[in-house]
């Protein structure tokens, strides 16, 4: 238990601060089976070694440290990678729904559902379920699913039904939306699988616990290869999951700086982003009080990013605590940062990040400046397969012939 | 003290109940089809028979809410519908007397202030505030705010709370209680639910307010099914659905509204028998 943790009303920095609980009292009794159920299991050996087990054996955890010594020349100073890209179904989400679904067995329901922006959070949910014979739901902006044809075909192929949303901007926080009401009216038989850490108390705390190996194991392998701590940690943060799962093994190393790299979009002067602790104001949105992008009427305000895992226009509230605490800092990264680093790191290391890690790597690029000679610890959180149609018009590629650097700069060496 | 008899909306509850039927609750988001004519159409359904009024606060992220509603809020926001607009609407409607509450997701309320928000909504007049993702155990400061001013408090019950849990939110009540007849959206259905009756039965062992059900009415029969049971019946998304239908003749909208305000209020008086 850190400093840093929720209260048992899912309060991060005290009552009425971050967190809590804004639902319909329809879901209450839910929320509150859940809790109970995921503290029990939270305790019970068996339950932690499957969860284990799982990870080990089927999802490919641990990942490995990985000393980017090539990245590093070019930075300035030591890159760490922690390799989530190379988990079963390419990103860290398979952590937590492994542990989301091992819990819905264990509570004795038959039905996920889920929602996705990108798709990656539907592809892992989608195969968890196959794994462990749950049937599946997964509900998907329709602006996304068109963006992302690849990964509604890949959840079909996995068995799971794949429900567009029509309603509101047709993205992610309209696929929560419907999928919150979906679970009011199926909640008897049917668990939520919530894709990040983020939404009503338990989940920002649930999720954490199924994630947070990101961050011990980082924070073992880093001392382990290196003999020290880093002195500096980052991550993207959309909803916030990897990050805060990378973060958690850090709190208490005060001597650990943290960093969080928000979506920077266009630039967060020019509205097109989703810098969300950055550059929004503190409000309720799905369920927590956290930061969003509202207008002066509270109305949620679109977000932009070149990543649709990262275009979120709220934030896990517990980075919202860590923000106000002063514990970690929240910096926005462009898209046309996100994508240079994304081609840097292709071309030093021969890895192919996914564009929300791009971010990651494009953010500590920029700490190394600051930190000439350190060593930073960057969650590479998921690999950039999925991103290859964003990637090819971006940077114009897909056509053979004389090789040609990709737009923007930082691609030499 | 009865709770119920310290406010407008109780008044007109205990008047229902002094009339040996249910009372009528109307919905309609403010701003649909524009505000005028959400206005229009809340005062037909007052002339026509609606007992309590109550104000949907269009917003962007309506979880609680089925399609028809969500699709009405939709137009509002994009008409450019504004929380000072909604609070015009309860001013235009509670002037006719009849108890006008708001019905409003949390968020626009923590963002415009929740003192300013009540303090406003009492100057416009308005009764109350129904909360739907709002439960009294994190609502400490709205709680303040209403009871500084003796505004309605309206919190929801559904089929799945604890008897702990209704015997909490009941007592954080003022004005009457929101039972939610289904696990579900709002929406017209074809049939009520069962669900209903035996949570206004476990409602009513905790408390002496009057107790409302809403989600699901659309029609005479119903509200004369419900009214059999409960002391309230809401509707809102069979109100929503007759202004879409008529979106292209407002004339035929406000005629339509009161026509089916009239069966819903032959029903609670249970003028109408399947």
């Amino acid at each position: 238990m850190s400093a840093y943790d929720a209260d048992e009303f899912g309060w991060f920095g005290g009552p009425g601060a971050f967190g809590g609980r804004f639902m319909p009292e329809a879901l209450i009794a839910a929320l509150d089976e859940l809790d109970a159920a995921w503290q029990k299991a939270m305790v019970d050996p068996t339950f932690v070694h499957q969860f284990e087990q799982l990870l080990q054996n089927y999802a490919g955890v641990p990942s490995m440290l990985y000393d980017a010594h090539r990245l590093s020349e070019h930075a300035g100073a030591r890159i760490l990678l922690k390799r989530e890209d190379l988990n079963h179904t390419g990103a860290h989400k398979i952590r937590n729904v492994l542990g989301q679904a091992l819990l819905t067995k264990r509570m004795g329901k038959t039905r996920v559902i889920a929602e996705t922006g990108a798709g990656q959070h539907g592809v892992a949910s989608a195969t968890a379920a196959a794994y462990l014979g749950l049937d599946c739901t997964v509900y998907m902006g329709e602006v996304d699913t068109e963006r992302q044809a690849l990964n509604v075909a890949r959840m079909q192929l996995l068995g799971a039904e794949v429900i567009p949303v029509r309603s509101g901007s047709r993205t992610l926080k309209d696929a929560i939306n419907e999928a919150l009401r979906d679970w009011v009216a199926t909640v008897d038989h049917t668990a939520y699988l919530f894709g990040t850490a983020a939404g009503p108390h338990p989940f920002p705390s649930l999720v954490l616990s199924f994630v947070r190996g990101i961050g011990d194991e980082a924070r073992r392998q880093c001392l382990d290869q290196t003999g020290r701590l880093p002195d500096a940690i980052a991550a993207c943060v959309g909803g916030g999951s990897n990050a805060i799962g990378l973060f958690a093994g850090f709190l208490d190393d005060p001597e650990v700086a943290i960093y969080g790299f928000e979506p920077g979009g266009d630039g967060v002067e020019t509205g097109r982003h989703a810098a969300t602790i950055f550059a929004g104001s503190i409000g309720v949105l799905h369920g927590a009080r956290t930061y969003v992008l509202q207008d002066e009427d509270g109305q949620t305000i679109e977000s932009h990013s070149i990543s649709a895992g990262l275009d979120y226009p709220g934030v896990g509230p517990q980075h919202a605590h860590l923000s106000a605490a002063g514990r970690a800092s929240y910096r926005p990264v462009t898209d046309a940062q996100a994508m240079d680093a994304m081609a840097l790191l292709a071309r030093t290391e021969g890895i192919i990040p996914a564009i929300e890690s791009a971010h990651a790597v494009a953010g500590a690029l920029d700490v190394a400046k600051e930190r000439p000679g350190e060593t930073i610890l960057v969650n590479l959180s998921g690999r950039g397969d999925k991103d290859m149609d964003t990637a090819l018009a971006y940077f114009g590629l897909g056509k053979a012939g004389p090789a040609d650097p990709p737009a923007g700069e930082g691609v030499e060496g | 003290m009865s709770a119920g008899a310290s406010t407008t909306t109780g008044r007109a509850f205990e008047k229902a109940r002094a009339q040996g039927r249910a009372a009528l609750v109307g919905y309609l988001p403010a701003g649909f089809p524009d505000v005028d004519g959400g206005i229009a159409a809340l005062r037909a359904m007052v002339d026509a028979g609606c007992d309590v009024i109550e104000v949907g606060l269009p917003y962007s992220d309506p979880v609680m809410d089925g399609p028809t509603i969500q699709d009405a809020a939709q137009r509002a926001l994009e008409g450019g519908v504004r929380t000072a607009d909604v609070l015009r609407t309860v001013e235009a409607v509670a002037a006719t007397g009849t108890p006008t509450l708001v019905m409003t997701y949390w968020n626009p309320v923590e963002r415009y202030g929740v003192e300013r928000f009540a303090q406003d909504l009492y100057d416009a007049g308005g009764a109350g505030l129904i909360t739907p993702d709002l439960t009294p155990d994190f609502a400490p400061e709205w709680i303040a705010a209403a009871d500084a001013r003796g505004l309605d408090k309206v919190f929801l019950v559904a089929p799945s709370s604890t008897d702990e849990r209704i015997a909490m939110t009941t007592a954080a009540c003022r004005g009457f209680v929101y039972a939610t007849a289904v696990m579900g959206v709002t929406g017209a259905r074809t049939t009520t639910s069962d669900l209903a009756g035996p949570l206004v039965a476990r409602t009513r062992a905790t408390t002496t307010l009057p107790v409302g059900v809403g989600l699901g009415v659309s029609n005479g029969v119903q509200a004369a099914e419900v009214a059999s049971y409960a002391d309230g019946v809401i509707v809102g998304s069979a109100f929503v659905r007759v202004l879409l239908d008529n979106a292209d003749d407002r004339a035929a909208g406000l005629a339509a509204i009161s026509a089916l305000t009239a069966d819903l209020a032959q029903g609670v008086a249970g003028g109408v028998r399947a």
